[in-house]
């Protein structure tokens, strides 16, 4: 299966993978559309990533969206990659999957039989491995409507354009009176097999104020537990637990000032 | 080895048909069967943007879509910018600000930077830098293509 191809033609160009068909999607009519429409922002899998930039509904209303979008490879990268590649691909170093796990998405898979819907955290299922049946195409990508309260922020760090990210974290916040953190959802890009959901880390804040130094401390701490970075040419181990410790505590930051309102 | 594909590509303003086996790249198709030498192969990694064209006015790595993904559509390259013998507007501001050494990255500089002033007349230096993120440039430190490109944007003759 060929979408945006931004990922599978450059690994058929290094021989990595040998499809003896591939079956080109891109033409396929109707599956491009942003709307927010009953208890949803529904993102049609084939939007491209440009598009999902350029969305001023996602700008304003998700802007954790918005601020994958504008990192994700380069501008020519994100003219023809879809939203629905970034997360089917299955790829822990994309930065869509993360954002989905934070916001507690879920996606439609579509085959013969008709529809079925996939929670984000039960997507992921392994390295260039998710939970599509190889008769089912990703159709569709629903985030719970935006409610007040509600904000996300989405942070990576990388060496240059383009290059996988040396860590990346997702936060989305729900903040009650008195700032009470009714939900957390904190996803983490390039440190594990899959993207990570770091529950330990979201538990341990829901109900604590969001001003809360110690707390928020204790969230980023916990997050960097979760998850496994492998040693490679982007730093060490721990040195990329310490960035998502850093990424966490600051996308938490700026998930609560747009949930208040301010920024 | 799979059949050969029947394509119909507008390039540069012409209709151009060929028979294409399915897993030719755009560029290999654009350098070797039209002889469209001026957009450049920099990497086999898809990192570089020097083969960068417009697709359906979008720019695109020619060495990231297939030729047969390009059936119908319409296709820039780097020779379809200049008319009539006169350097387009963007080629003028990379010659009169130097904005290339070697000249391996130019010719997808150029259409980044074409595709950035087509849809922003007026960008500021922030938005130039984004635009070209994608086009890498082992010579210039991109000074100069940042100043090509703030010339060019500068130019009434578009």
């Amino acid at each position: 299966m060929i979408a945006g191809g931004q990922s599978l033609i450059p690994l058929l160009k290094l021989r990595l993978a040998s499809p003896s068909l591939l079956v080109d999607i891109n033409r396929v009519p109707g599956l491009d559309r942003i709307e927010e429409s009953g208890e949803f922002l529904r993102v049609g899998a084939l939007t491209r990533m440009a598009d999902v930039e350029s969305s001023s509904l996602i700008r304003k209303r998700y802007a954790i969206i918005h601020d994958a979008s504008e990192v994700i490879g380069d501008p020519l990268v994100r003219n023809l990659g879809t939203l629905g590649g970034n997360l089917s691909h299955g790829d822990p170093n994309n930065d869509m999957p993360a954002v989905m796990l934070a916001l507690g998405a879920e996606f439609v898979a579509t085959g013969p039989g008709g529809g079925r819907t996939i929670r984000a955290e039960e997507f992921f299922t392994d390295t260039f491995a998710v939970a599509l049946n190889h008769d089912e195409i990703l159709t569709e990508i629903r985030v719970p409507r935006r409610l007040p309260g509600t904000g996300g922020s989405y942070l990576k760090l990388e060496q240059k354009t383009a290059d996988f990210a040396i860590a990346g974290a997702a936060v989305h916040v729900r903040l009650g009176s008195g700032g009470v953190c009714n939900e957390v959802g904190i996803g983490l890009t390039a440190v594990g097999p899959t993207a990570v959901k770091a529950r330990s880390a979201e538990a341990s804040m829901r109900g604590k104020i969001s001003t809360d130094k110690t707390a928020i401390q204790g969230m980023s701490h916990l997050a960097a537990g979760e998850c496994s970075p492998a040693t490679d040419i982007r730093g060490t181990s721990t040195y990329k637990k310490q960035v998502v410790s850093l990424l966490v505590g600051r996308a938490f930051k700026t998930a609560c000032e747009r949930a208040r309102g301010e920024s | 080895m799979a059949g050969r594909v029947s394509i119909s590509v507008k390039v540069n303003g012409s209709r151009r048909e060929a028979d294409v086996e399915p897993r030719l790249l755009l560029v290999h198709f654009l350098r070797e069967d039209l002889g469209l030498t001026g957009t450049h192969v920099g990497c086999d990694t898809s990192h570089c943007s020097a083969c960068a064209v417009l697709m359906d006015g979008k720019l695109v790595k020619s060495c990231t879509v297939l030729a047969v993904q390009a059936d119908g559509r319409d296709i820039l390259t780097v020779e379809g910018l200049a008319k009539g013998g006169e350097l387009h507007p963007v080629q003028e501001a990379f010659l009169a600000k130097h904005g290339l050494q070697c000249g391996y990255c130019t010719p997808g500089m150029l259409m980044s930077a074409y595709a950035l002033l087509r849809e922003n007349r007026h960008p500021k230096e922030e938005e130039i830098r984004k635009g070209i993120s994608g086009n890498i440039c082992r010579c210039t430190g991109y000074a100069k293509i940042i100043e090509s490109v703030e010339q060019a944007a500068r130019s009434k003759n578009w």
